[in-house]
């Protein structure tokens, strides 16, 4: 499923245009990636969390040439499923409850 | 952040009343997790892409205990993100 494809499910569902839709769409996902450049965390109840991971440091090698070289240390994006989308990707759909906050780091 | 703050700012930015921002983001994720859970991906243009993967059964051990014990066979979403996503947190 792609962006559109999934704006337009979601027009539908919501009665707006699908435009408009997709506007929103992009709104949600730019939101989630200014949070994390921002250091901060997204937590989605029932979906998952974005948070950032820090890679340290590391001594690769160009694959071509063998030769060494510093990788620099960077941030990532990481992404954790929730119990609920966990659940639902394994077909025990239903269960709506969820146990508690998750179990984080 | 939370869900709440990103229909408040779906409220400011595009000028939706509260209640159909709420409507939007919520079926937005519900979408995600209908396609997911039908074993299709999804993919965000910038954002990322999220699928589906097996993953066999294996021996794992409680971490507490130390006892072994076997992980059944099992989905799980894994998150890809988009080349403006490492970029822009990079920044």
């Amino acid at each position: 499923m792609t962006k559109s494809e999934l704006a337009e499910q979601v027009s539908t569902k919501i009665n707006l245009p699908k435009k408009e839709t997709e506007h929103i769409v992009s709104m949600v996902f730019e939101s989630i990636i200014g949070a994390l450049s921002h250091g901060d965390k997204v937590e989605l109840r029932g979906f998952g969390s974005f948070r950032i991971r820090h890679r340290a440091l590391r001594e690769g090698r160009n694959p071509k040439t063998g030769e060494k070289v510093k990788v620099p240390p960077k941030k990532v994006p990481f992404f954790r499923a929730g119990k609920e989308l966990k659940e639902m990707v394994n077909n025990k759909a239903g269960s709506q409850k969820t146990a508690g906050s998750s179990q984080h780091p | 952040m939370t869900k709440l703050d990103i229909i408040n700012r779906v409220v400011e930015k595009a000028g939706l009343p509260k209640p159909q921002a709420e409507e939007a983001v919520e079926s937005i994720i519900e979408k995600i997790k209908e396609t997911l859970s039908k074993g299709e991906n999804v993919v965000l243009r910038r954002f990322g892409s999220f699928s589906v993967r097996g993953k066999n059964t294996r021996i794992g051990r409680n971490p507490k205990t130390g006892e072994e014990a076997e992980i059944s066979a099992r989905s799980v979403v894994r998150f890809k993100s988009g080349k403006y996503f490492k970029d822009a947190v990079n920044k």
